[in-house]
């Protein structure tokens, strides 16, 4: 059963909320979510998609580019794009 | 030989000069003076060598890091080196020049310090008349700037009850998140145990609001028991020297705030060695690293890699020694010295003995 998410579509544009950003950490070669008073990791396609939250791409552009990236159907990397900005924007991570 | 794991955070104690005095700060009984604090340039290295290490978050804190001059450039040196960085303050120092000045130094979050919500509350744990009006005036410029803030709020005997109207507050104020904290016994704590140590009934009730808050949604709640009435340890900082590093304001390096109180062990120093030798090799932080070090019953404890044996410097302060698990395990053949201070709330003793330099 797919479940798509609710909440967000294809036309919105998402951003970092004030006070997290998408970082390299560099001694444990991982990539990190900083937030208030906490950082966490975050693995296997999330930082590909995060790392093109810049302002200007819609989530619609950010499936596709995904989708040309790694060669992969457009509704598989839907999926996975639009429960992570899901995920992310209940927990206040990402806004509109 | 293995390194240990790098540090995730650094606490940088820039000062422990405040103009409040809480009679459960987490500073030492020995407090640092002005003339002792490292410079700018020093704090410069430090913060240069923690990114090096590993660190991803530093936390400007005290006494009352708005208190040093330099804090604006510090934070800037934290972006430079991409840390994130986390002011701690009282908000009482807090104008709009320099929440400007912070700012657009690059400054990532704010925890704001309330003693209470009334200003009777306020003033009888700050010390300081007029402290809560300018703590209301900072949280709205906090607010206007779009810094997200935390506000934190330490809990004992005397404002438990008001846990309700402090998220109240914090939402009037726009705070993102809160952090309800009961009081750790350390130090200052220590010294006014019998004073703000709640009941247990005082306790439950704190949890049932904190929960009731929770089920409203739309706020981030920390919440933080107070281990006293607890069966098992808390895992004191994450595990000794495993996440977490701390500077003094004189440069004195620490797994943990209140570890000045460890006898028969050097403090290395920012100014002699560099934070990445201190944290893999010396002998303060491999002291406690880790399960070699533990008695029984933490060595045998199927819980010895969650809880750490607890914290070092409760061991010490109640039993004497530092290596001994933490007695608020019951476990622990000292635990019936918690039982007993928990015991004593009924005779609280009511007068405080307040942090200050003379005290």
């Amino acid at each position: 059963m797919m479940e798509v998410p609710r909440g967000i579509v294809e036309e919105m544009v998402l951003s970092f909320a004030r006070g997290h950003r998408l970082q390299h950490d560099r001694v444990r070669d991982v990539w990190i979510v900083q937030a208030p008073e906490k950082a966490f990791v975050i693995e296997g396609a999330a930082p590909h998609i995060l790392r093109l939250l810049d302002g200007k791409r819609s989530v619609g552009d950010i499936i596709q580019q995904l989708a040309q990236e790694f060669s992969a159907p457009r509704e598989v990397i839907a999926k996975d794009v639009l429960t992570l900005l899901s995920e992310l924007t209940e927990k206040n991570v990402l806004h509109t | 030989m293995t390194l240990p794991s790098p540090p995730m955070s650094l606490l940088a104690e820039l000062t422990h000069r405040c103009p409040l005095a809480c009679p459960y700060c987490s500073n030492p009984l020995e407090l640092e003076r002005k003339a002792a604090e490292l410079d700018t340039a020093t704090w410069t290295a430090v913060l240069e060598q923690a990114a090096e290490l590993g660190v991803l978050q530093v936390h400007f804190s005290g006494g009352e890091p708005m208190a040093r001059p330099d804090l604006v450039e510090l934070v800037s040196v934290a972006r430079r080196l991409n840390l994130y960085s986390n002011l701690i303050t009282s908000g009482v120092l807090l104008d709009e020049p320099k929440l400007e000045a912070l700012d657009k130094a690059g400054l990532d979050h704010i925890q704001l310090s309330f003693q209470d919500v009334t200003e009777a509350g306020a003033e009888r744990i700050g010390g300081l008349k007029g402290a809560q009006a300018r703590k209301i005036a900072a949280a709205r410029l906090i607010r206007a700037s779009g810094i997200p803030m935390t506000l934190n709020f330490v809990v004992h005997r005397e404002n438990v009850a008001r846990i309700p109207e402090m998220f109240a507050l914090a939402r009037e104020l726009g705070a993102g998140r809160v952090e309800i904290a009961h009081t750790q016994y350390y130090g200052w704590g220590l010294k006014n145990r019998d004073a703000l140590l709640p009941s247990r009934d005082q306790l439950e009730e704190s949890t049932r609001a904190v929960e009731a808050e929770r089920a409203k949604g739309g706020l981030s709640i920390d919440y933080v028991t107070p281990d006293y009435h607890a069966d098992r340890p808390k895992p004191c900082m994450g595990g000794w020297g495993q996440r977490f590093v701390n500077v003094t304001p004189s440069g004195r390096v620490l797994p943990c705030h209140a570890a000045e109180i460890i006898p028969d062990v050097a403090f290395p120093n920012v100014k002699d060695v560099t934070l990445s030798e201190i944290w893999n090799i010396s002998p303060l932080f491999n002291m406690f690293r880790g399960t070699d070090w533990m008695p029984e019953p933490c060595r045998s404890c199927e819980r010895k890699e969650r809880d750490w044996g607890g914290c070092r410097c409760q061991a010490l302060a109640l039993t004497g020694n530092a290596a001994n698990t933490d007695p608020v395990c019951s476990l622990s053949p000292f635990h019936n010295l918690v039982e007993q201070a928990v015991r004593n709330d009924t005779q609280a003793r009511k007068n405080f003995i307040y942090r200050r330099f003379k005290n």
